[in-house]
């Protein structure tokens, strides 16, 4: 069993238009590495070029935000999903 | 180009009077084709942004997870995201661009004179991130997609 990523619909142009994709992996950060090894185009959408998270980028593993249960080092198991989710601000 | 129904840019246009002089945002829901983005349903969100509400907004990201999720189960895609500018131009700010995603959605931007909703533009974000790039608003009919 793989955990399932959910693509948001802007950036399914970098993944064949599938709305979700399964990869392998024990923590949050080693499944991205394999979702932006698998679909390269992704990786400047999601990091920014040092390699970190970008700010806006928020990522639910099922319903909990990753900024409290661990950020990217936070565990996953089989049958996990995450999305990804933009924070959305601005202002005149 | 995003598509709009009369109907679902006069809710948004309420929605900036209603919220002035605070600024307002929301979800268009709706479905994604190439070049052109049909909105089906405009969501109001919470502007939560408590400490600069006049000139800033900010979405609850749970409540953004749940519209997200809710329009998912319906078939319906997040395809962009509205706010309003208070007594400015309905055009990007500076602020709007360091906030902002991802290409491929739709910013529309509805300016508020005196209480007044007033010019609506829609922009997206260009492919390097460096600027947005104002997009047609073509009328389409309600609650299509």
């Amino acid at each position: 069993m793989a955990v399932t990523i959910h693509i948001p619909t802007p950036l399914r142009a970098y993944t064949d238009h599938r709305e979700a994709v399964e990869v392998e992996g024990r923590s949050v950060d080693e499944v991205l590495a394999q979702l932006t090894a698998a679909h390269p185009q992704l990786r400047p959408h999601l990091f920014t070029p040092e390699g970190r998270l970008r700010s806006f980028v928020n990522i639910y593993l099922n319903d909990e935000d990753i900024r409290y249960t661990g950020r990217e080092q936070t565990p996953v198991r089989p049958s996990d999903s995450l999305t990804i989710v933009p924070a959305v601000a601005g202002g005149r | 180009m995003l598509r709009l129904s009369p109907q679902d840019l006069d809710r948004i246009r309420a929605h900036a009077e209603r919220d002035y002089p605070r600024e307002c945002c929301g979800i268009l829901l709706g479905r994604a084709a190439a070049e052109l983005r049909v909105a089906s349903e405009a969501v109001p969100m919470r502007n939560a942004n408590a400490a600069a509400p006049a000139n800033r907004f900010a979405f609850d990201p749970r409540e953004h997870l749940e519209v997200q999720r809710r329009g998912r189960e319906r078939g319906l895609e997040v395809i962009g995201f509205y706010h309003s500018h208070p007594d400015h131009p309905a055009r990007p700010s500076v602020t709007d661009l360091e906030n902002a995603s991802w290409p491929g959605l739709s910013y529309l931007i509805v300016a508020v004179a005196q209480g007044r909703a007033a010019a609506v533009n829609s922009f997206e974000l260009a492919e390097d991130r460096s600027h947005f790039i104002q997009e047609d608003i073509q009328a389409g009919a309600a609650g299509a997609a």
